[in-house]
C-alpha cells in the first residue's frame, strides 16, 4: 500500500462525525467514504478504493471494516485503531444511552414518525452506494453481467452470499472479466 | 437499568452469559459473518443461545437501524450492556470488533505485497462485482415494503437522496441536514 498523508487527527474527526451521520449503517457511508478519501482529501485512487471495499467483503466481520483499511492506507496501524474507534465508537455511545429509554417509547408516536421518515433516507443512500460502486467496478460488460446477475439471485434466493462472492472469485480468476 | 427486566423474561431457556462467554460469543458471531454478520447474530442469539427471543431481536435491530452508525455493531453494544450495563457494553464490542479488525489488516498487508499479479487483480474484480451486485440486491429488499404500499412520498425521498448522494456527489452531511428535517416534518404532517 502507498502511504497516504493523513493526519490522524484528521482521520478521528472525519469518521467520528461520519459514525454519527450514518443512517442506514456501513453500506450507506460508502459513498461519503468514496468522496472524501478519493475526490476530495485524494488519500487514494479511485482503484485502491474498490480494491480495500473487495478485501472488506471477503474477510469475515462486519462490513463497516472497510474503515479500518482506509485508515491503515493513509496512516498505518495507528491509522487503522484510529479510524475503527472513531468510526464505531460515537454511534455505539449514543447506542447505548438511547438503548435504555427505548423501550418506553415503544408506543410513542414520535417514535412512529421518525422511523417513518428515516427508512427512505436510509434506503436512498445504500442506492448510491450501490450505483456509485457499480459505475467504478463494472468498467467491462461482463462484471456488469456479473454485478447484475447477483443483484437478481441476491434478491430472489436466500442463501450465504459468501457463495455468490466465491463464484466472482472464480470467474475473475478464470479471466472472464 | 431499564432493559434488563425485559431481557431477564427471554432467560427462562437460556441460563444468563457472563462476560467472559459474552465475549467468545461475539468473537464467534463475527468470524462467521463472511459477507454479512446479521444471519448469524440472530441465529447465535436466539436459535441457538437462546437469550433473546425473536421479538426481543427484531424490536433491538430496529432500534440500532433507526441510530446512526453500523448497525450490528449498535446491536453488539444493546445486547452487551442490557446483560452486564456499560462492561457488558465494552466487552460486545470489543469481542466483535477485535478479531476481524486483525485479520482484514492481516488481509490487507498480504495483499499489498502480491498486488500487482494479473490473476489476483482479476479475483479481486470479480469479486468486487459480485459484491456490489449483492448491495444492490440488499437495496432491492429493502425497497420492496415501500413499493408494495406505494407510498409516493418515501418513495421520492428514495429517489431525491439518490440523486443527491449518488448521482449529483453532494456532501452526504448537507444531504441529511435537509432531508432529515424535511421528511420528519413532512411524514407527520400527512400521516
Amino acid at each position: 500500500m502507498t502511504d497516504g498523508n493523513a493526519s490522524l487527527f484528521s482521520l478521528a474527526a472525519y469518521f467520528a462525525l461520519l459514525s454519527l451521520l450514518a443512517v442506514g449503517g456501513a453500506n450507506a457511508t460508502i459513498p461519503e467514504m468514496h468522496r472524501i478519501a478519493v475526490d476530495a482529501q485524494r488519500w487514494m485512487t479511485d482503484r485502491q478504493f474498490v480494491e480495500l471495499f473487495a478485501i472488506s467483503q471477503i474477510a469475515p466481520g462486519p462490513n463497516i471494516l472497510i474503515v479500518s483499511l482506509i485508515g491503515f492506507q493513509t496512516a498505518g496501524l495507528p491509522g487503522a485503531l484510529v479510524a475503527t474507534l472513531a468510526m464505531c465508537g460515537p454511534s455505539s455511545l449514543l447506542c447505548y444511552y438511547v438503548s435504555r429509554y427505548w423501550d418506553r417509547a415503544r408506543q410513542a408516536s414520535w417514535r412512529v414518525v421518525v422511523m417513518t421518515a428515516l427508512v427512505p433516507i436510509s434506503i436512498g443512500l445504500v442506492g448510491a452506494s450501490a450505483y456509485l460502486l457499480a459505475v467504478t467496478i463494472d468498467r467491462t460488460w461482463q462484471t456488469g453481467l456479473i454485478t447484475a446477475a447477483t443483484a437478481v439471485i441476491g434478491f430472489r434466493a436466500r442463501f450465504n452470499p459468501l457463495w455468490m462472492l466465491l463464484g466472482g472469485a472464480v470467474l475473475g480468476l478464470a479471466g472472464l472479466v | 437499568m431499564h432493559g434488563k427486566s425485559h431481557l431477564d423474561e427471554s432467560q427462562a431457556a437460556g441460563a444468563p452469559p457472563s462476560l467472559s462467554q459474552l465475549f467468545l460469543v461475539f468473537c464467534g458471531i463475527t468470524l462467521s459473518g463472511f459477507g454479512g454478520v446479521l444471519p448469524f447474530a440472530r441465529r447465535t442469539l436466539v436459535e441457538q443461545r437462546r437469550w433473546m427471543t425473536p421479538e426481543e431481536f427484531n424490536d433491538a435491530f430496529a432500534l440500532c437501524q433507526m441510530l446512526p452508525g453500523p448497525n450490528i455493531v449498535n446491536m453488539a453494544v444493546v445486547f452487551g450492556s442490557r446483560l452486564h450495563g456499560l462492561t457488558g457494553g465494552l466487552v460486545a464490542f470489543l469481542g466483535f470488533l477485535g478479531p476481524p479488525f486483525v485479520i482484514v489488516i492481516a488481509v490487507a498487508s498480504l495483499y499489498a505485497n502480491v498486488n500487482d499479479n494479473a490473476a489476483l487483480q482479476r479475483v479481486m474484480t470479480g469479486i468486487s462485482a459480485a459484491g456490489v451486485g449483492l448491495f444492490a440486491a440488499t437495496v432491492m429488499k429493502m425497497a420492496a415494503p415501500l413499493v408494495r404500499q406505494r407510498s409516493a412520498l418515501a418513495l421520492s425521498v428514495v429517489a431525491g437522496v439518490f440523486v443527491a448522494v449518488g448521482l449529483l456527489r453532494l456532501p452526504m452531511p448537507l444531504v441529511l441536514a435537509v432531508m432529515i428535517p424535511l421528511n420528519i416534518f413532512l411524514v407527520w404532517k400527512w400521516r
